[in-house]
């Protein structure tokens, strides 16, 4: 009995050790599991763009990224290669530029719409408006990945951070953080890395 | 791309230029960054990756160290920057000293970096941190950091404590005093 007790005592300490841990380091924004809302923002080819257009989508990459960031520009050829293997497997792109133009002019929609023809982007890339979207979902940098998983219960969040672990150079990379955990959702896997950090450029609100 | 990189490489080498004009109408971007890669070996700072850097984060000879973390694509950093220089001119008999850590790309270090060094007259010690391993390296500088810039981790062989965040020179200060006695 008395080891009952201590046992329990001990699953409590440990469950709030774990709430503690929780509230400590999460900030603002969507954690792994969460449910990501849905938006409807200007595409840069004038329409209105929400997740809940995507009929028979499985998912989503929602990618938060801009026009002006090093480290965003570093990327477009793989955010164009991740549209490209993801949105017939029924995960597209989502691109979404959360900065505020009136503090980098780079980033106004028409140099969204520039950008995006000279890339030749695949994939919706859409303009932030008010800056209302990115805090909803935690961003704080670009790029910034959220892998959602199209459920019944709504887009759960499944991965969060980086695109991949080299962002020098593609040719380089030995961890596709993006594509392992899209591979893993697919296939109904459990995803091994959820969350990864990377130095990137703040979103400017 | 990198099949071209290298083309390009070996094109520079061998001065063919009109091949090498094939390529003016690439990205702006990309042909900057070709420019100045080769020449990024003889640029002026130290170039640490994470292993060789890590020991200046531990070093423990009696001073107050201020690792600031920026580059010269971040404008909050480089607006903060002024108050770093700041103290540590000002609180250099304190002990205190300011390493200014670059996490400007490769391609940045001579056509970005040392310009701004030189045009602001950075007096604090400037390092290059290079390794693209971040999310490996990241939560070794501390684990809450989501490795947004500007940063900065102050600490002395008492003391440590990282700031996820920019400074005013007023906030620095009061942040310094306890470190200091």
């Amino acid at each position: 009995m008395e080891t009952i007790k201590k046992l329990g005592l001990l699953a409590l300490v440990l469950m709030l050790g774990a709430f503690t841990v929780k509230s400590d380091t999460l900030a603002e924004g969507y954690d792994i599991g969460d449910v990501a809302t849905d938006f409807s923002l200007k595409n840069v080819d004038g329409t209105m763009v929400s997740l809940a257009d995507y009929k028979d989508a499985k998912g989503f990459l929602v990618i938060f990224t801009c026009n002006t960031c090093p480290y965003a520009v570093k990327y477009e050829d793989r955010i164009i290669a991740l549209d490209n293997k993801y949105k017939p497997k029924g995960v597209p792109v989502i691109a979404i530029n959360p900065n505020n133009p009136s503090i980098k002019s780079g980033d106004s929609f028409a140099k969204m719409q520039v950008r995006a023809k000279e890339k030749g982007f695949t994939f919706p890339y859409l303009f932030d408006d008010g800056q209302q979207v990115f805090p909803q979902y935690g961003a704080t940098k670009t790029p910034h990945v959220y892998l959602l998983e199209k459920t019944d219960d709504g887009n759960i969040v499944r991965y969060i951070g980086a695109i991949d672990d080299n962002y020098q150079d593609a040719s380089q990379v030995e961890e596709k953080f993006v594509e392992n955990a899209v591979d893993a959702m697919l296939a109904g896997e459990e995803i091994k890395v959820t969350k990864t950090r990377a130095i990137g450029c703040g979103i400017k609100a | 791309m990198v099949v071209w990189v290298s083309t390009l490489f070996m094109l520079a080498s061998c001065g063919k230029k009109a091949k090498a004009q094939e390529t003016t109408d690439t990205a702006k971007v990309e042909t900057e960054a070709l420019q100045t890669e080769a020449s990024s070996a003889k640029v002026k700072f130290p170039v640490y990756d994470f292993e060789s850097f890590e020991s200046m984060l531990h070093l423990q000879d009696g001073k107050t160290y201020v690792i600031n973390f920026w580059a010269t694509w971040c404008k909050p950093c480089i607006e903060e920057m002024p108050y770093f220089e700041q103290v540590n001119a000002e609180r250099a008999t304190d002990g205190v000293e300011v390493i200014l850590v670059s996490l400007d790309m490769p391609s940045m270090w001579k056509s970005r970096l040392e310009p701004f060094v030189e045009k602001k007259g950075l007096k604090s010690k400037v390092v290059i941190l290079d390794d693209p391993k971040q999310n490996d390296w990241i939560p070794k500088i501390n684990e809450d950091w989501d490795g947004g810039i500007p940063a900065t981790l102050i600490y002395n062989k008492n003391k440590r404590e990282f700031y996820g965040h920019g400074f005013t020179y007023d906030e620095l200060n009061t942040e310094l005093n306890k470190f200091i006695n």
